[in-house]
């Protein structure tokens, strides 16, 4: 009966107050949205970073002929200086950073280059010896970038360093920065949101005052009277978290699976089933919000 | 079953008590009259009567509880115990008669099958029997109170309190208010109704108490509604 009852009381709020119930499963949707995109983008991000940080080279590319730089003023590498290079990579203190080496010599390159871009209208100006032999190095941290580079840059025959994780920076970047403007974004709806549960659980303790009086008069206890209003919230909240969810999956599926997944095949990307992953905070946020708005209105409406 | 002792309440700092150091005494079974012009003070008795408000010196007690002790969390059991009716009946349009009576069980968590054959009887002691299902405004005066009254008593509280009962209603309909009153009276519940209807105060001889200005003037038993007539 109690149950019941409850149920049918929390139905007729619902229902009394439609527009606004409404509303706040729409704001706390699009809240949570945004809280669920800034996680998953940050999901992204780790992924990102766990497989790239394992494939990232150091590549010191040689002298090909024809060079403007000083170090190659002398033309293309010679034999000796790819063996001073060598000579120096095998230091003790260098070598303890590198986990591997590889010589990639221009005709390597040439294969590649012509593997990649032989259908471009260029492609027939170039010729083998535009390409520049290079060392691959890969190291145990890939954070440790400069030390490689203190010890090749500006080396005769050397004509540059570079660290491949300089072109994922400011792809972590973008993403770092969707990351907050998602959570800003995500902060501002969220506090929409508490505003608006606690005017609706106001508007709906006023309509019902004359039964929350007889409730009071007759003996039923504050927990009893309150119970519909904080459940009220707590649906309405629930369903625009479930709505969030189903969003970002759909977003997800379609824009990421779908889409970028199909056209750049490549990246390791989230997958649907990380959706999942986030639901349950996605669901507790929603509840911790409505919970949070109840007590503080509520508390106004306890005086027995 | 309830006692006064030397209660005042002051509402605002500096304004004039709605109570003034009142003691008195309801035995358990009575019923008792409160009268008194406007402001004298006997809505404040009842409400403090059922904690709505605390006094603000003295000591309150009902069935056996000092009020002025009791913690906020304990009130519910109070109210349990203390039924209450009101000039304008404070029904709930949306809910039919059956419902309205019900209501009050349902919200102090009383299972399904008590209900169901309690509010019955009530509404058939109160003379609704057949009426079930009728909404409040599809009710004459007399009958939308007879309803406030089966949902006041239809958890047989130990104290019925009155607060102008019939204070919306003709002279004919009132008597049949008061008659019912009286026989839950004799059910051994205490009624106290605050009043101003001289003729029903009157007619039933019962224990009159008056109040003036938040004192206490005059406590009679068998009296009447004017005391210097």
């Amino acid at each position: 009966m109690r149950f019941q009852f409850i149920l049918s009381e929390i139905g007729i709020g619902l229902r009394r107050n439609l527009s606004m119930t409404v509303s706040v499963i729409l704001v706390t949707f699009v809240s949570l949205t945004f809280v669920g995109a800034a996680v998953l983008t940050q999901m992204q991000i780790s992924k990102l970073k766990g497989e790239w940080y394992d494939k990232v080279e150091i590549s010191v590319f040689l002298c090909p002929q024809g060079s403007t730089k000083p170090t190659c003023a002398a033309g293309e590498a010679t034999g000796e200086q790819i063996d001073a290079i060598e000579g120096l990579l095998a230091q003790p203190d260098v070598a303890s950073e590198i986990q591997s080496v590889d010589f990639e010599t221009k005709d390597e390159a040439w294969v590649l280059f012509s593997q990649d871009y032989s259908d471009r209208w260029w492609f027939d100006a170039l010729t083998v010896d535009d390409m520049s032999a290079s060392f691959r190095i890969k190291l145990t941290d890939p954070e440790q970038y400069q030390v490689i580079n203190d010890v090749l840059n500006g080396r005769p025959g050397v004509e540059e360093v570079r660290d491949q994780r300089q072109v994922f920076e400011p792809l972590f970047l973008v993403l770092n920065r969707a990351t907050l403007l998602s959570v800003g974004l995500a902060g501002v709806m969220l506090l929409a949101a508490v505003l608006l549960i606690t005017t609706t659980i106001r508007l709906s303790a006023l309509s019902r005052k004359r039964e929350t009086g007889i409730m009071r008069l007759v003996g039923a206890s504050n927990f009893f009277i309150q119970l519909p209003f904080m459940l009220e919230g707590a649906i309405a909240a629930t369903v625009g978290a479930l709505l969030s969810m189903g969003g970002l999956w759909l977003g997800v599926k379609v824009l990421i699976e779908d889409w970028l997944g199909q056209s750049v095949q490549w990246i390791p990307y989230i997958t649907t089933s990380d959706v999942w992953i986030i639901a349950p905070i996605l669901v507790g946020v929603a509840f911790l919000l409505a919970a949070i708005s109840s007590i503080v209105t509520l508390s106004r409406y306890t005086k027995v | 079953m309830i006692r006064l002792e030397n209660v005042s309440k002051v509402y605002a700092r500096g304004a004039r008590p709605a109570l003034d150091d009142v003691s008195l005494e309801v035995e358990r079974g009575e019923f008792v009259f409160l009268v008194g012009a406007s402001g004298s003070g006997k809505s404040t008795f009842l409400r403090l009567v059922l904690r709505e408000e605390r006094a603000t010196s003295g000591n309150v007690y009902v069935a056996g509880r000092n009020l002025q002790t009791l913690s906020n969390w304990k009130v519910p059991t109070l109210r349990r115990q203390i039924g209450a009716v009101f000039q304008d009946f404070r029904l709930l349009p949306t809910k039919t008669v059956f419902e309205n009576v019900a209501f009050a069980l349902q919200v102090i968590g009383k299972p399904r099958h008590h209900i169901m054959t309690t509010v019955p009887e009530t509404l058939d002691m109160v003379g609704l029997a057949g009426k079930e299902k009728r909404r409040p405004h599809e009710l004459s005066g007399g009958e939308q109170q007879r309803v406030a009254i089966a949902r006041a008593f239809v958890n047989r509280p130990s104290i019925l309190l009155c607060d102008e009962p019939t204070g919306n209603l003709d002279p004919t309909t009132s008597l049949g208010i008061m008659r019912l009153l009286d026989r839950i009276n004799r059910t051994g519940t205490t009624v106290v109704m605050a009043t101003h209807d001289d003729e029903i105060v009157d007619q039933m001889r019962k224990r009159v108490i008056e109040l003036s200005t938040g004192e206490l003037v005059r406590d009679q038993s068998r009296g009447v509604y004017g005391s210097a007539r």
